[in-house]
C-alpha cells in the first residue's frame, strides 16, 4: 500500500528533474514545492480571467455561433437557435451564390487595399524616420507633428475627413477642382470608384505615424560607427541605407509589417465611419470586416455572420504562421 | 505538477463553461419584464427634431412632469436614426436595453419576430386607455397581421411635397405640380437641363430608408409590390423595375436632381431647398428643420406628393407609405408598470398635443386630429394622405433587410448616374436582382 502511494510522487519528482531521489529526504521539501508551484498560477489568475473574458470566451462564443441558425428569430434568445453545421460555411464560400460572390470581392478588395496601405505606410515611414535621424533644428517639433494622427481619436479624424471629401462642398474638391483646375468637373469621393482612393488616402494618413515611431526607435539600436566606417569606405547615403540601415532594422520590420498587416486587413473603423453607417460601403471600398458586419446586420444574420468571421480569422493564422516561418528562416540563414 | 496542471485545466474548462452557458444563454424569454426597479425607466427616443439638441429640449419638461405625476425618473437619450436600429439589435442581442423605447414603424414586424418587445395585448392596451383610442390604420403598421402589436403608435407621418415659393416665383410656376410628369415640367424650368445651378428635385441618395419609401410608393403606382401575399421578395417585377427607373431617371435623363445628392444623408437637400438651391423636396414633416433654418412658414409650401395621373387614393393611386414611429416596452424591462405608466403618459391627449406640435407630426390618437395646432400645411397635407391615400410599407419579418439591400441597390444606382454611367432597365433589373438574391431569410 506504501509503496504504491510513495512510488507515483517519485516519478512525480523525477519529471520535474528535481535533485532528491529518497522518499524519505524529499517530504519535508513537498509543501516548499507545492507552494512554489502553486504560487505563480494563483497570481495568474486574475490575468487569465480577464483574458478568457476578454478574449478567449467571445471568440469561442463567436465560433460556436457560426454553427448556428442565429436569425432575428432567435437573437433574444440565443440558446433556442438551432444548429445548423457546416451550412452558414457553405453558403460564405459559395462564390456561385450571391453571398459568397460579394464575400470574395470584397476578400481580394480587401487584400489590395491591404497591399497597398502597408507598403505605402511603410514607405512613408520608414523615409520620414530615416531624413530625421540626424539632429536638426526642429527635428523635435517635426516628430511631435507626424505623430499627431497616430494620437488622434479615429472618430474624430475619420469623420473630418469625411467632411473633406465631401463632392460639392468639401475641401478636396475645393482644392484640387477649383483652385488647381486639376479635374474637369468635381469628383466624388465618397461614392463610386473614387471610394477606394479615399480609403487609401484616410488609411495611409492615420497608419504611417506607426511606421515611423517603430522604425525611429529601430534606428537608436544602430550604432553609429558603423555609418562613420561606411563613410571612410566611401558608401553614399543608398548604400549606407542598403548595407547598414535595412539589414539591421530587419527584425523591427518583419514586426512592422505583421502589425500593420493585421490592422489594416482587419480595419473597420475607417469604412464605417467614411462611409456612414447608414449604408453599405461602394463597391470598390468594401473592406472584409465591414462587408460581414453589414451582411450580419442587414440580414439579421449572425450565425452567417460569424461563419464568415471564422473564415477570416483562419486566413489571418494561416499567413501569420507562413510569413512568421518564412521570415525566421530567412533571418537565421542570413544570421547563421 | 502534472496534477496541479490537470486541476488548473479543470477549474478553467468549468469557469470557461459557466461564463459560456451564461453568455450564450441570453436572457429569460418569459418576456412581460418585472418590478425590480421601479423608480427610472431608460428611454431612447428616436430623433424627431432637426437635431438632437432640439428633441432633448422638447422631451426635458415632458419627463420632468411625468416624474413630478408618478415619481419615476427618466433616463433620455436621443438616437440619430442612422445608429438607432443596430443599437435596438445590439439591445435585443444582449438583454440589455432600455426599457422604453422609440422604434421607425416599418420595423415593427422584424422586431416583432425577434420577441424582444411587449406584445400589446388588448390587456395592455387597456392600461393606457385601449386600443380605440389610436387611428386604426397606425395600429396596422405595428406589426405583422394578425398578431397583438409590437409597438403603440407615438406619432403619424406621411411624405408630403414641399416646395419652395421664391423659387417657384422666379422660374414662373404659378400651381404646384400634382403629377411626376408635372415635377419634371416645372423641375426642367428650374434646373435647365443642369445648367442653371439650381435644382429642381432634392433627394438623399445615401439615405437607405429615404430610397425604399419612395421607391415603394413608385412601385405602388406602377401596379408592383416588393414582396408577394407569402412573404417572399419580388423585387425583379416589370413594375418595380419600372418604378426604381422612373425615379432613377430624374437625375439621369430629365437632370432636374443635383448629381451631388447622391452622396447625401444627412439631410443636405434641406439645406438646399432652404438657402433657395432646390425647389422642391419630398419629405415628412420638414417643418420644424426649416423653422431652425430661418426659413419662415411662408416662404413654402406643401402639397400631396405626386401620382401618376389623376388624383390620389387607394390602389394605383397612393402616394405615401404609412410612416410614423411607434413606442414600444422592450420585454427585459425591469420596470414594466412604470414603463406602461410612461407610454400611457406620452400617448395622452395633452402629450400628444405638445409633442406632435413640437414635431410638426399628426397625432395618431383619434381626439387630436381636430385640435387647432394641427391646421398648418403640411401637417393637413400629411393628414390626409394618411386617411386616403397612404400605403404601409410590408409588415414582414424581413423589411428591414429589403430596406438594407433595395436601399442599398438604390444607393448604388444613384452613385453610378452621378458618375455619369448610363443606367438602362437592364442595370436597374441586375441590381434588384442581386439585392435579392442577398435576402437569405
Amino acid at each position: 500500500m506504501t509503496a504504491t502511494v510513495t512510488s507515483p510522487s517519485a516519478r512525480d519528482a523525477g519529471g520535474e528533474g528535481m535533485s532528491g531521489t529518497g522518499g524519505a529526504r524529499k517530504k519535508p521539501r513537498i509543501p516548499g514545492r507545492l507552494r512554489r508551484s502553486v504560487i505563480p498560477y494563483v497570481l495568474l489568475l486574475p490575468a487569465i480571467l480577464f483574458e478568457l473574458l476578454v478574449h478567449v470566451i467571445p471568440m469561442i462564443v463567436g465560433v460556436v455561433i457560426s454553427f448556428r441558425q442565429l436569425t432575428l428569430f432567435f437573437i433574444h434568445n440565443w440558446g433556442a437557435a438551432p444548429w445548423s453545421g457546416l451550412k452558414n460555411y457553405q453558403v460564405a464560400v459559395d462564390f456561385n451564390s450571391a453571398v459568397g460572390k460579394s464575400l470574395l470581392h470584397s476578400f481580394w478588395i480587401t487584400v489590395v487595399f491591404t497591399v497597398a496601405s502597408v507598403g505605402l505606410c511603410w514607405l512613408f515611414g520608414t523615409t520620414a524616420a530615416i531624413m530625421l535621424q540626424d539632429k536638426f533644428r526642429g527635428r523635435g517639433t517635426l516628430r511631435t507633428i507626424f505623430l499627431i494622427p497616430y494620437a488622434l481619436p479615429v472618430y474624430a479624424a475619420v469623420i473630418t475627413w469625411a467632411f473633406m471629401f465631401q463632392r460639392d462642398n468639401g475641401m478636396v474638391n475645393h482644392l484640387i477642382h477649383d483652385q488647381l483646375h486639376l479635374t474637369d468637373h468635381a469628383s466624388f469621393w465618397l461614392i463610386g470608384n473614387n471610394s477606394f482612393v479615399t480609403l487609401l488616402v484616410v488609411s495611409l494618413w492615420k497608419g504611417w505615424p506607426f511606421a515611423f515611431l517603430i522604425v525611429m526607435a529601430g534606428l537608436q539600436n544602430i550604432p553609429g560607427d558603423l555609418y562613420e566606417a561606411a563613410a571612410i569606405d566611401g558608401a553614399g547615403m543608398w548604400q549606407q541605407i542598403r548595407k547598414i540601415t535595412m539589414p539591421s532594422l530587419r527584425s523591427v520590420n518583419q514586426v512592422l509589417v505583421l502589425v500593420l498587416f493585421l490592422w489594416t486587413f482587419n480595419d473597420f473603423n475607417t469604412p464605417f465611419v467614411l462611409f456612414g453607417k447608414n449604408g453599405n460601403a461602394p463597391g470598390s471600398a468594401d473592406l472584409i470586416s465591414f462587408h460581414i458586419y453589414q451582411s450580419s446586420f442587414s440580414s439579421w444574420n449572425f450565425g452567417s455572420g460569424s461563419a464568415m468571421s471564422v473564415l477570416l480569422l483562419l486566413f489571418l493564422l494561416v499567413v501569420t504562421g507562413v510569413y512568421l516561418a518564412v521570415t525566421s528562416r530567412g533571418r537565421k540563414a542570413s544570421d547563421g | 505538477m502534472r496534477k496541479t496542471r490537470a486541476a488548473a485545466a479543470v477549474t478553467v474548462v468549468t469557469v470557461m463553461g459557466t461564463l459560456l452557458a451564461a453568455c450564450g444563454g441570453g436572457t429569460s424569454s418569459d418576456g412581460g419584464g418585472s418590478n425590480e426597479q421601479p423608480k427610472t425607466l431608460t428611454y431612447w427616443a428616436s430623433n424627431q427634431g432637426p437635431n438632437i439638441a432640439y428633441d432633448k429640449k422638447t422631451l426635458a419638461p415632458e419627463l420632468a412632469k411625468f416624474q413630478k405625476q408618478t415619481g419615476i425618473k427618466v433616463k433620455l437619450e436621443v438616437i440619430p436614426w442612422s445608429d438607432l436600429l443596430n443599437r435596438i439589435l445590439a439591445a435585443t442581442t444582449s438583454g440589455q436595453g432600455p426599457d422604453v423605447l422609440n422604434i421607425g414603424n416599418t420595423w415593427s414586424a422584424s422586431l416583432q419576430a425577434t420577441g424582444a418587445l411587449l406584445p400589446w395585448s388588448t390587456k395592455n392596451f387597456d392600461a393606457i386607455g385601449g386600443k380605440d383610442r389610436f387611428n386604426a390604420s397606425a395600429v396596422a403598421a405595428a406589426g405583422a397581421p394578425g398578431k397583438d402589436p409590437a409597438a403603440v403608435p407615438l406619432y403619424s407621418l406621411a411624405y408630403a411635397l414641399y416646395y419652395n415659393k421664391k423659387m417657384f416665383h422666379d422660374a414662373g410656376i404659378t400651381t404646384p405640380p400634382t403629377t411626376w410628369a408635372d415635377v419634371i415640367k416645372d423641375g426642367k424650368k428650374i434646373s435647365k437641363n443642369g445648367t442653371s445651378g439650381k435644382w429642381g428635385l432634392g433627394l438623399e441618395g445615401s439615405n437607405l430608408q429615404e430610397n425604399i419609401h419612395i421607391s415603394y410608393v413608385l412601385a405602388k403606382q406602377h401596379g408592383a409590390d416588393f414582396f408577394d401575399k407569402s412573404g417572399k421578395p419580388t423585387f425583379t417585377s416589370p413594375g418595380a423595375v419600372d418604378a426604381v427607373m422612373q425615379y432613377v431617371d430624374m437625375m439621369q435623363k430629365d437632370k432636374i436632381i443635383n448629381p451631388g445628392n447622391a452622396e447625401y444623408a444627412q439631410n443636405q437637400s434641406l439645406q438646399d431647398f432652404a438657402k433657395n438651391k432646390t425647389a422642391m423636396v419630398m419629405w415628412q414633416a420638414a417643418a420644424s428643420n426649416f423653422n431652425s433654418q430661418h426659413m419662415s412658414p411662408s416662404d413654402w409650401g406643401a402639397v400631396p406628393m405626386p401620382v401618376q395621373s389623376g388624383a390620389p387614393g387607394q390602389g394605383k393611386q397612393v402616394n405615401s407609405m404609412v410612416a410614423g414611429i411607434n413606442m414600444a416596452i422592450f420585454n427585459n424591462t425591469k420596470n414594466v408598470d412604470g414603463a406602461k405608466k410612461f407610454v400611457k403618459f406620452m400617448t395622452s391627449d395633452a402629450e400628444q398635443v405638445i409633442l406632435n406640435k413640437a414635431y410638426g407630426s399628426v397625432p395618431p390618437i383619434k381626439t387630436a386630429d381636430s385640435n387647432a395646432a394641427f391646421q398648418q400645411t403640411d401637417i393637413k397635407v400629411m393628414a390626409n394622405t394618411l386617411q386616403t391615400s397612404a400605403t404601409p410599407l410590408p409588415q414582414v419579418p424581413s423589411e428591414s433587410q429589403y430596406e438594407t439591400q433595395v436601399g442599398t441597390a438604390l444607393k448604388n444606382l444613384w452613385a453610378n448616374v452621378a458618375a455619369g454611367k448610363t443606367v438602362t432597365k437592364a442595370t436597374v433589373k441586375s441590381a434588384l436582382s442581386k439585392a435579392q438574391q442577398q435576402m437569405t431569410q
